[in-house]
This record gives C-alpha cells, structure tokens and sequence, in this order.
C-alpha cells in the first residue's frame, strides 16, 4: 500500500511552516499511522533529507503524547482512537493525507509536528491534585464510594492529557480537558476539601493560558480519544460557579 | 472572588450569555403568543385591546422595556468577547477542517451565532422603529368602547402587505431559528443544566422550539400578505 501525505513542516517556533507532500511506499494495512509516518522519515533520511518531527511515547494509547490533526480531525478519522492507535487500513491506497499540528495560540508549535503542550502541565499545578495529608493508604473499603460514581469519575480520570480536544475546538477551548480533571476530584471525597478552590484556580489558570472560551460546540467530546463527555464542562461551570459565588 | 472576576472568566461570560439568552426567549414567546392575536378574525379588535392593556401598565412597562434592553446588551457585550477570545486562542488555520460526528453539535447554527446574532442587532432597532414608533408618523387610532385607542393591527396588516417587508421579515426570522436552534440547548448547557441522560431530549427539544418560535413569526406576514387587505382608512398608517 502506498499513500501520499501532505504534511506541515516547520523549522522552529518562530518561523513560518508550509506543506510539502511526500509519497510514502512499502506500507501495509497494519501498520498504525505513525509507523506509516516512521517509515516516512527511514526514506527522507536516506536521501539525506530532515525527518519530519512528532511526538510519541506509549504507542498504546495511554500517554496522551501523539497528537496530530489528520484530514482535518483531531486523531484522524477514527473515533474513540488515538493517532498511535489508528491503522492503515482506516485510508484508502493511493490517497493523500493532510496530517497538520494541533493548531492553538495555547499550544505553540515548535517544530513540524510538534507543540508545545505545558500549558496543560501548568493547569493542573494550580489544582489538578489533592495536597492535604491522608496518611497511609486506608483500606479500600474503609470508604465507602458507591459504584456509579466511583465508575462516573473513572469516566473523567481515563482524559489522557491528549489536547486533542483543544485541537478540535472551533475555539481552540481546553474546557473538556479541565472540566474532567475538576469532576475527577468532585466526585470523589478525597477531593472534596480542595473542591471549589480548585475550581476556580484551575479555571483561572485555563484562562490566563489563552484557550477560548466554549460555545458548546461539542466537538472535542467527538474528537476525545476517551469518550470524556460534555456532561464534564456542565459540571466543571456548577464547581465554578458554587467556589466563585462563595468566595464574593 | 468580586463580581468583576466571575465575569471575567469564561465560564461567568458564558453564565451571562446564557440568562440574557433565555430571558430573550422568555420575552419571544410572551411576545408570539400576543402576536397570535393577530388571527382572531374580528379585524383586529382582541390585539388592539391587547396593545392597549400593555400600555396601561404604565411605569411597569418601562421597568420591562429597561430590563430587556440591558438583557439585550450584556449579550451583544458577551458575545462579542467570546467571539474575540476565540479569534485569539486560534490564529493559524486549519487547511483542512471536518467534524467527526457522533456526539458533536457543531452545525451550521453552532458556527454563525455571531452572524445570526448581527441579524438581529440590525432587526431589532428596525423594528421597534416600524411598529413601536410607526416610523415617527403619528400612529392611526381607532374607537373601541367609547376610547379611541392605537390600531396597532391595521400598522400590521399595512406593512405585511408590502411586499419587501414580508421578505425581510421571513428572512430574519429564519436567522432567528438557527440562533435559537443552537441556543437554547446551549444556554441549559453553558448554566451546567446538563446531564448525558438528558442533553439528546434537550437537544431536539431546542430544535423543536426553535421551529415552533420562527415558524410563528414567519407565518404571521405571510398570513397577512396573502389573506389579509391592507386597510384602506389608514391614513397616516404604517408606510
Ligand atoms: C432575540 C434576541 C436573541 C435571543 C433570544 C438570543 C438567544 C441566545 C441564546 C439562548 C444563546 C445561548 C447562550 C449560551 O450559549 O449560553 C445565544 C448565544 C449567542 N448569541 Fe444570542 N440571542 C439573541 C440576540 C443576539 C444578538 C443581538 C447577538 C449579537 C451579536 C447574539 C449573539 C450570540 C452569540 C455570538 C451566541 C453564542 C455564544 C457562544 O458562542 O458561546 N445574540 N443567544
Ligand atoms: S479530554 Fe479527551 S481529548 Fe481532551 S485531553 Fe483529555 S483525553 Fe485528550
Ligand atoms: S503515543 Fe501514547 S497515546 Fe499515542
């Protein structure tokens, strides 16, 4: 199988990117989609050319590294799927695949394909964590947190990081990646003492990092490798809204 | 926390949208069903009456007017940050852009608030000039048990006999319809109304309004324009 990808190239973060296209052979269905882009980069090398940069880690789905916007969406075609996990098979042979970075004034992109994700890291340093001391690990059933909840914040704990809802967003708005990390802890007693401080820090931080704000679009929760619903920005507005209203 | 900061934030912006937004369409239905009165066939006694016993609510009604005009700005204000926050948290462009379906409500409706919203802005002021104000002439009156009070159903019948009026309105309601198609789903979710049992039901619920609310409004000219004689006494009418 063989493909054509037309793909943005960038030398760094200041200057000015353009497409090239490259055709890329030797492939077969299996492969995911960032082999396809390795086996991409084994050919530009050996005519001596700069490989095409991105970012990967797990390759299973789990770290949130990989992240492109392929024929316009956010992880590609597939739903539920992160760009690691998509295959070959999911694209037609002999067709051309528009792969470009995650595209947010949040998210600058340094080279190619990569961007600059910190803004996430800074987000959850203003909240994302519970820091009041709970001793050593009590018996798992020594609090009792009842099934559906324990599963609805399993739902919001399973948001890898990705940014792929931001990179979805006609807004460019993080708002399904921070109100999943707000409902994580807001259903969770663990999380109870921090609650509303953490609302509003985290939503102050959000803001300062010049994300958009949400029209309800609700792309990102098409576009979110983990299914994170929107049901989690409603709730992340009543966090805010209770912690604000407080503290008036 | 002040007040100041709450709106400030997205997510208070975004509270503010969505309260102006549903007053607004509180004020839109009160103002179709009244409007609905323009059917009874009695060559418009019931909505004369109504126009009327709006009007002897006195300093009551200037508290409404108020209220709804300072709802009316807090939207405009807070739309037009939204749409400038968004224009800055994206500068470069996608060269390609697809939805990928599924649970995503991005439509047509969901990308052109702000258009559809300008609609309005531009509607809104024409209007109250036409029938509020029946374009600074002075208004034709009519005699109803002994009072003579404003026809404010033959200003109606004579502009929605016009023509280019039926257009314009027909044509801005529709804009009304995709406003409302995406708002007022929206609204419920941007106050944390929602929850995924409900937001499908919601979500066709808001289309449902939306065609009900622009479907009234636009079959009122059109009923007019078609069934209804301009009146031929309205000296000093509309128009
Ligand atoms: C009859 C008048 C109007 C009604 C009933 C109305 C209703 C609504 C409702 C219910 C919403 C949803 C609020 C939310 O998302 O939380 C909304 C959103 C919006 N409205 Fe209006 N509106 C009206 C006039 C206007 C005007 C004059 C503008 C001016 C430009 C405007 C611009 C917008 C925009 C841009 C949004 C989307 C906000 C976003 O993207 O988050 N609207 N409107
Ligand atoms: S909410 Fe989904 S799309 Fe957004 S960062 Fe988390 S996993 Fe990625
Ligand atoms: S590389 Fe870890 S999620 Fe794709």
């Amino acid at each position: 199988m063989k493909v054509n990808v037309k793909v943005w190239r960038q030398e760094n973060k200041d200057a000015q990117g353009r497409f090239e296209t490259y055709e890329v052979v030797n492939l077969i269905p299996e492969m995911s989609f960032l082999e396809m882009l390795d086996t991409l980069n084994e050919q530009l090398l050996k005519r001596g050319e700069r490989p095409v940069e991105f970012d990967s880690d797990c390759r299973e789905g789990i770290c949130g590294t990989c992240g492109l916007v392929i024929d316009g969406m956010a992880h590609g075609p597939k739903r539920a799927c992160t760009t690691c996990e998509l295959r070959m098979r999911n694209f037609n042979d002999g067709s051309t695949i528009t792969v470009e970075p995650f595209r947010a004034q949040g998210f600058p992109v340094l080279r190619d394909l990569v961007v600059d994700r910190s803004a996430f890291d800074r987000i959850i340093s203003a909240g994302g964590y519970v820091s009041v001391n709970s001793g050593s690990a009590p018996d798992a059933n020594a609090i009792p947190i009842p099934k559906d909840i324990a599963e609805r914040a399993m739902d919001s704990a399973a948001c890898i990081g990705c940014g792929a809802c931001v990179a979805a967003c006609p807004n460019a708005s993080a708002s399904l990646f921070v109100g999943a990390k707000i409902t994580q802890f807001s259903l969770l007693p663990q999380g109870q003492a921090e609650r509303h401080k953490r609302a509003v820090r985290m939503i102050e931080t959000m803001d300062n990092e010049g994300f958009g704000n949400c029209s309800n679009h609700a792309e990102c929760e098409a576009a979110c490798p983990k299914n994170i619903s929107i049901d989690n920005i409603a709730r992340m507005r009543r966090e805010y809204m209770k912690g604000s209203l407080k503290a008036v | 926390m002040s007040v100041i900061s709450i709106w400030n934030s997205t997510i208070g912006k975004k509270v503010v949208m969505a309260i102006t937004g549903i007053g607004l369409m509180l004020f839109l239905v009160v103002h179709l069903a009244g409007n609905l009165l323009l059917f009874v066939p009695d060559e418009g006694q019931a909505f004369n009456q109504y126009g009327a016993a709006l009007k002897s609510m006195g300093p009551f009604l200037y508290v409404i007017r108020g209220g709804l005009l300072a709802f009316f700005l807090f939207h405009i204000f807070a739309a037009i940050q939204v749409y400038t926050s968004k224009k800055r948290a994206r500068s470069g462009r996608y060269a390609v852009e697809t939805s990928k379906g599924g649970p995503s409500k991005m439509t047509v409706a969901s990308k052109s608030m702000i258009v559809t919203g300008a609609v309005l802005l531009i509607f809104v002021p024409l209007h109250i000039y036409m029938f509020g104000m029946n374009k600074g002439a002075p208004p034709p009156m009519v005699m109803i048990d002994g009072n003579e009070i404003k026809d404010i159903y033959s200003m109606v019948a004579t502009s929605f006999n016009q023509l280019g009026i039926v257009v314009f309105y027909v044509a801005t309601m529709l804009f009304l319809g995709f406003h409302l198609r995406h708002g007022f789903w929206s609204a419920l979710q941007s106050l944390g109304a929602m929850s995924p049992r409900w937001t499908p039901a919601i979500y066709t619920a808001g289309f449902v309004f939306a065609f009900l609310l622009a479907g009234g409004f636009v079959v009122l000219p059109v009923y007019f324009y078609f069934f209804i004689d301009a009146p031929v006494a309205s000296a000093g009418g509309a128009l």
